[in-house]
């Protein structure tokens, strides 16, 4: 079979269109060593003959670990050097390409993630006491928070994350629960805890659709419920006593 | 004070960025993609430090020692001294920072085998330590951003360096990649913008280090040294697009390479080298696996890690073991995995004393851009080590010296310049390719600096790219914008020093085979091949290297 790439394009929040190229990959390529090939012809034109420019699209690593190609593949996110054109192509060999609708597009598959990142800022996701892992399954649970790649699939299917309100949604989490289970005391603990409550906690319904869709593994769902007992439900019980 | 300009957030400038606040020194980090996206997250197997978990003897000396026998002699002693003694200091602020390396079962720092070194003195997270220290070192710099110390500006790329006319830098031109803006900035130049992978096409690391900003600064008159030596990964495997490296932590933990000789295995490494077996240094392991590869018509070598228990996956490869099963689609368990060496790793780079200054006063270089630490050839483990101790320490060196901006250009002149730049460009007549001109340069580099090396092969590929820079030169690629013509051009005349330095280096050592030369030459050649561009030429001299001195 050969496949075609439909993808979705334009700049900023000014109009978009679609256009087509016909790619030489097998089906066991991914969509990321595609749009490769197509960037790197001499000369690109669509299927139709016509000139086209370079697609513009993020990457960096191509092997699933820095979270860059996230798109939507075949109506579905994904990231586009985790996904073999075989897989998401429709009956007729079309894989189609289009920006994540949940951040401001730049151009093209390129999106702004910058919201994503200041949302860990301003929960103030740091530490200020040293760290302390002499506790094996705690150690094991903490490595994999600290895979997450902050790819922005997780935001993408949230049910509750939209981009605009409080909600910072699971990319929030893993950061969040490697500050929440340090045990920290003070006033950054109390902070931490605050915005969590408010900027995760509250606007969380628990569809967990972010944990089957990272592409790191990351268990949200541990996370959180651990996560959300630190942050909410030990600090009411501490504020009884 | 000016803020300093970090280039590159990846480990090399996290690390710059936090001495920087510690010191109280405000910083700009900047990078084409956020740091989630640097290649530092790719580093696998580990980071070394003489911690003796194991209680084998080691020590910082033993270790220092490693690092300059695996360098062949053409390390600076200085550097790797400090780097060796400073490396148990680093590991443990690693751990205080939240990274959940492994443990032993008395909750030490645990350490696993690693290619050329005796000691177990590579601690680790499973298969994935890059990606952790980097996460922990981004939650770091988030503290110090929320305190206005560190800014981090994403989606911006190095265009070019700003110069003073008696040669000091004054700062940078920047792009902004999402609203195409260009502006100058004033103030201190850190390049911490990763190895020079771009020359060549698609290698183990990102496809974001182009070699781009390395190149800037080459054409700026910033020396080059050692670019020849260039690390050839020995295992590496095919994937869709790319190579990807299969961690040397799979040897660590007992994986063993072997060819098939007469349709039956041969564990080719452990018959010749008894020792070390398959855990030689890199540039042994890849020279004799191309070698006999070559020799016994093989196209792959195999790495068999069958042997390895399924509690050591688990806690220690897990990640590896997954990578293998959805790209090689194989379980390293049950199956070998095919492996051919590939490029990995550029010890040469941006010329920098052992305080990580270039010789442009104001611009300093640390991490894999720099020339630091590793000679001729790198040690697994040493190169996290290297990029966290390179920009702690060029950040000291900016933090005792950078004391006040004696350095002043006008903005204005500076923006002047470089439009001058871009003007010339798109004022060609000719056309030309740069699509084609990147496919030309990657082939050519290939072709010329493989794991053997000849004047014949330096040679055709010293002339393609010489007639490569002269078509791109002629004409005017009106498919991109001019500083991507310009950046092309620069990256082809650093990849033409890099096969002159090559081409002059008339001995073999370390990573560097040449067939026609195949003795260590050190009367001549235990020295540092220095390329420099002056007047739109390169020239290539040999540099004594610093000797100890005595502490």
């Amino acid at each position: 079979m050969t496949y075609r790439l439909k993808i979705r394009r334009g700049r900023g929040g000014g109009e978009s269109f679609w256009q087509s190229f016909d790619t030489p990959c097998a089906g066991r390529d991914t969509v990321a060593a595609a749009l490769e090939e197509l960037n790197g012809r001499p000369a690109l034109m669509d299927c139709t003959g016509a000139a086209a420019r370079p697609v513009v699209w993020e990457r960096a690593c191509l092997e699933k670990k820095c979270g860059a190609c996230a798109m939507v593949i075949g109506g579905a996110p994904a990231l586009a050097c985790a996904t073999a054109l075989e897989d998401a192509a429709d009956k007729s060999g079309t894989v189609t390409l289009a920006p994540l609708a949940k951040f401001p597009r730049i151009e093209d598959l390129q999106v702004d993630r910058a919201g994503m990142f200041r949302a860990l800022e301003d929960m103030a996701l740091w530490l200020e006491q040293d760290a302390d892992f002499t506790d094996e399954r705690r150690r094991a649970l903490h490595y994999k928070a600290a895979g997450c790649l902050q790819c922005g699939l997780c935001l993408e299917v949230c049910p509750n994350f939209d981009g605009r309100g409080a909600f910072a949604g699971a990319a929030a989490v893993a950061a969040a629960f490697r500050v929440l289970d340090e045990n920290e005391t003070g006033e950054h603990a109390a902070a931490v805890e605050k915005a969590y409550e408010r900027r995760v906690f509250a606007g969380c319904a628990k569809s967990l659709a972010c944990q089957r869709i990272c592409p790191a593994g990351v268990p949200v769902e541990r996370l959180l419920v651990k996560s959300n007992a630190a942050a909410v439900w030990h600090r009411k019980e501490r504020k009884r006593k | 004070m000016r803020a300093v300009l970090i280039i590159g957030a990846g480990l090399a400038g996290l690390s710059a960025a936090i001495t920087l606040a510690e010191g109280g020194r405000k910083s700009v980090l900047i990078s084409s993609l956020p740091a989630e996206r640097a290649q530092s997250v790719m580093a696998e197997g580990g980071i070394n430090a003489a911690l003796d978990t194991y209680g084998q003897g080691d020590s910082p000396e033993k270790h220092f020692e490693d690092t300059m026998a695996a360098g062949c002699g053409l390390a600076d002693p200085n550097a790797v001294r400090a780097m060796t003694a400073e490396a148990p200091e680093i590991v443990e602020k690693l751990a205080k920072l939240g990274v959940a390396f492994n443990r032993t079962a008395e909750g030490k720092l645990d350490q696993r085998y690693f290619g050329g070194q005796e000691k177990r003195r590579t601690v680790f997270a499973q298969s994935s330590t890059g990606k952790q220290v980097t996460a922990a070192l981004i939650q770091r710099a988030r503290y110090w951003e929320s305190r206005g110390m560190i800014e981090r500006r994403d989606h911006h790329a190095l265009l070019d360096l700003v110069m003073t006319e008696d040669g000091a830098c004054a700062g940078c031109i920047l792009r902004d990649g999402h609203s195409g803006e260009t502006g100058v900035c004033l103030g201190p130049v850190l390049l911490c913008c990763g190895g020079l992978n771009g020359l060549f096409g698609k290698t183990t690391g990102t496809v974001q280090n182009t070699g781009g900003a390395a190149a800037a600064a080459f054409a700026a008159g910033v020396p080059c040294a050692n670019l020849e030596m260039i690390q050839y990964h020995p295992t590496t495997a095919a994937i869709s697009g790319k190579r990807a490296l299969i961690s040397e932590a799979a040897r660590g933990e007992g994986g063993r390479l072997f060819l098939l000789r007469g349709g039956a295995p041969w564990y080719y490494m452990e018959e010749l080298y008894p020792k070390f077996g398959s855990l030689m240094p890199r540039d042994v392991v890849s020279r004799e696996t191309a070698r006999l590869c070559r020799e016994y018509g093989q196209e792959t070598a195999w790495l068999d890690m069958t042997g390895i228990t399924a509690g050591a996956f688990e806690e220690k490869l897990a990640d590896l073991r997954a990578f293998c099963r959805e790209f090689l689609h194989l379980d390293p368990k049950t199956a070998p995995i095919p492996v051919y060496p590939g490029i990995h790793y550029f010890m040469g780079g941006l010329y920098v004393d052992a305080l990580h200054r270039t010789p442009a006063r104001h611009l300093y270089a640390a991490g894999e851009c720099a020339c630091q630490y590793h000679g001729a050839n790198r040690l697994g483990g040493n190169s996290l080590l290297g990029a966290l101790r390179g920009g702690r320490q060029a950040a000291r060196t900016i933090l005792a010296g950078e004391t006040e901006d004696d350095v002043l250009s006008p903005p204005e002149q500076a923006a002047a310049q470089w439009r001058q730049k871009l003007r010339e460009i798109e004022g060609r007549g000719g056309a030309c390719s740069c699509a084609a001109g990147e496919q030309c340069l990657a082939q050519t580099m290939r072709a010329a600096l493989g794991i053997e090396r000849s004047e014949e092969t330096l040679r055709a590929g010293a002339e393609a790219l010489a007639a490569l820079a002269e078509e791109l030169r002629r004409g005017r690629d009106s498919r991109v914008r001019p500083e991507e013509q310009l950046a092309l051009e620069r990256r082809v005349d650093l990849a033409a020093a890099m096969t002159e330095s090559a081409r002059e280096r008339k001995e073999s050592r370390g990573a560097h085979w040449r067939r026609d030369f195949p003795e260590r030459r050190d009367a001549d050649f235990q020295k540092t091949t220095l390329a420099c561009r002056r007047d739109g030429k390169t020239e290539i001299a040999f540099a004594e290297i610093p000797k100890e001195e005595s502490t």
